[in-house]
């Protein structure tokens, strides 16, 4: 037998594993081409629809005019979008302040739960909706008053997936750290918050999407006392003058925000769990 | 170097020790044994006659309804390692971090143990792994870096919950042949839980059989084959006999259960 026999020359490939490769990249292609695929199907599909059937733009808008108004409109609707962008995120961040610094006094202190988390759920189920017409009149400035909106939305996913998570800890590692005297810092910082890790990951996902349905409906609700300048509001107003074209071409940015919120969420808990967590496994189809 | 049975001096000594569970779960009564320096000492029974109550009980992490635990020679329950069923490594963190873990807790630097935290994993045969995650490893090998995590700190008694039967038979032997290695290596006392009656005489000098419904001692037996004991031992005429005085002692022990 020579060297050659065991793959120093170019592998041997079977029949059968051609065959896998070849699936391999038609799945690697057909995962972006066909949503690709559809899109444009359903664009030429509106598009057709609304020129054959003659719809006037200001029942349905053709994509043609959208797109225009996206361009043409933008001086309007790119500090709009930036308004939008800001509540939301400064929502999401006191979000998560706010969120962690609760979880982790409940979890330390049984009394700060019993106090305080019934309270956590009654904001939680009050429809933000019934809250925002109140906001405004208490609060002075409709800014402080939309985050304030937009934060009870976004705060509790962040509240109950991280309570979760401090007490969802291996009950042998707890042993393990009692033996060796941890202190309670230490077992919050080495055991407990790592171990909440994924759980909070989780949450911040769906916080993420509810900050801006909450900045949404705060606009919509807030907004039209004329201080509002954001995406929603914007929309609101384009409905009232049946600019559908502008209404349009501003859904459609709202839309974008949140897919490229749950990108950037996802991306985030994708990089701090890559290493360790089962979430982020590679696995063999 | 270990001293012959009955010359070792006492470790610890549980007295009368009762543990209840709610108001009618007897775990434990009147449980009496003394673990002496040097031991390996094998808790056997059937499950639910309250071995890993024993064990929890002499790790202070529960304590007993009646009775007391003495620790003899002034050092106590501080100066102990610990192996459970389960791996139990933190997910989040390398086998090297993991090791470090009881240094850690004591406020002692990555840096400054990084000897003993290597000399622990060469131990057990795991050089190369130092900055794997626990994922990466096999079964065996994450009850490796458990075992490696529980003497790097070098405790005078370690105590171990069944913490091969989760194991197919080839690494079980295969860990066991190491662990009695590691044993004399590290110089230690150890409190093995096991059910296993082959497990139970191939590793320890002394075994405690259990019953359940209460848990109690029914016999204690002591197997004499000097270590080091090999892989011959296993098919050897001491072996065979010892494990047929062990069975027969197991059976008792659920013949009182039933
Ligand atoms: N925390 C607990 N609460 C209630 N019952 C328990 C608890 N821990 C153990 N027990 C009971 O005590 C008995 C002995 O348990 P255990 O020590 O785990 O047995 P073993 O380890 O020998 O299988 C069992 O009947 C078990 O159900
Ligand atoms: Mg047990």
């Amino acid at each position: 037998m020579t060297a050659t026999d065991t793959g120093t020359t170019a592998p041997i490939i079977d029949a059968e594993e051609a065959e896998r490769a070849r699936r391999d990249k038609i799945n690697r292609i057909a995962k972006w081409t066909l949503p690709s695929l559809v899109m444009a199907l359903t664009l030429l599909a509106w598009h057709l629809y609304v020129t054959l059937n003659e719809i006037p733009h200001y029942v349905l808008p053709g994509p043609l005019l959208v797109g225009s108004s996206v361009v043409e409109d933008w001086s309007i609707l790119w500090p709009a979008m930036l308004t939008t962008s800001r509540l939301t995120i400064l929502a999401l961040i006191l979000a998560i302040l706010g969120g962690v610094a609760l979880a982790v006094a409940f979890t330390q202190s049984k009394w700060a739960e019993m106090s305080f988390f019934p309270y956590a759920v009654i904001l939680q189920v009050t429809p933000v909706v019934a809250i925002a017409p109140l906001l405004q009149i208490y609060v002075e400035s409709a800014f402080v008053a939309a985050l304030l909106c937009a934060w009870i939305v976004a705060f509790f996913p962040i509240l109950s997936n991280t309570t979760i998570g401090l007490k969802s800890a291996d009950h042998n590692l707890q042993d393990l750290f009692s033996i060796y005297g941890a202190t309670r810092w230490q077992r919050l910082r080495l055991l407990a918050a790592p171990s909440a890790l994924p759980f909070f990951l989780g949450g911040l996902k769906i916080a993420g999407g509810l900050a801006l349905i909450g900045a949404v409906v705060a606009e919509f609700v807030i907004g039209r006392a004329g201080t509002g300048l954001g995406l929603a509001s914007t929309l609101l107003e384009a409905s009232y003058r049946f600019n559908f074209g502008r209404l349009y071409a501003a859904l459609i940015l709202i839309s974008a925000m949140g897919v490229a919120i749950f990108a950037v969420t996802s991306l985030i808990s994708h990089l701090m769990l890559r290493k360790w967590h089962e979430s982020a496994l590679k696995r063999d189809a | 170097m270990t001293l012959p049975l009955g010359k070792r001096p006492p470790l610890l000594t549980m007295s009368h020790i009762e543990k209840t569970f709610g108001t009618d779960i007897v775990a434990l009564k009147d449980m009496n044994l003394t673990v002496n320096e040097g031991d390996f000492v094998s808790l056997l029974g059937p499950s639910g006659c309250g071995k890993s109550t024993a064990l929890r009980l002499i790790a202070d992490l529960t304590h007993p309804t009646r009775g007391r635990i003495e620790w003899q020679g002034g050092q106590g329950k501080d100066d102990l390692g610990i192996v459970f069923q389960e791996p139990t490594l933190m997910p989040w963190a390398t086998v090297a971090q993991n090791v470090w873990l009881p240094f850690r807790l004591k406020g002692q630097g990555f840096g400054s143990v990084k000897g003993k935290i290597d000399e622990a994993l060469s131990l057990v045969g795991l050089d190369n792994f130092a900055n794997a995650y626990p994922r990466e490893l096999s079964g065996g090998m994450k009850m490796r870096v458990s075992i490696a995590r529980s003497m790097v700190t070098r405790p005078r008694l370690i105590l171990m919950d069944e913490p091969f039967a989760a194991l197919d038979e080839i690494t079980r032997f295969k860990l066991n042949n190491d662990l009695l290695e590691l044993k004399e290596a590290v110089g230690c006392t150890v409190i093995f839980v096991t059910h296993s009656v082959f497990e139970s005489v191939f590793l320890s000098d002394r075994i405690i059989v259990m019953a359940a419904r209460p848990g109690r001692v029914i016999h204690e037996l002591e197997v004499d084959t000097p270590y080091p004991r090999h892989e011959e031992f296993r098919t050897s005429n001491e072996y065979a006999a010892h494990t047929r005085a062990a069975s027969d002692a197991l059976h008792d022990a659920m013949g009182e259960a039933a």
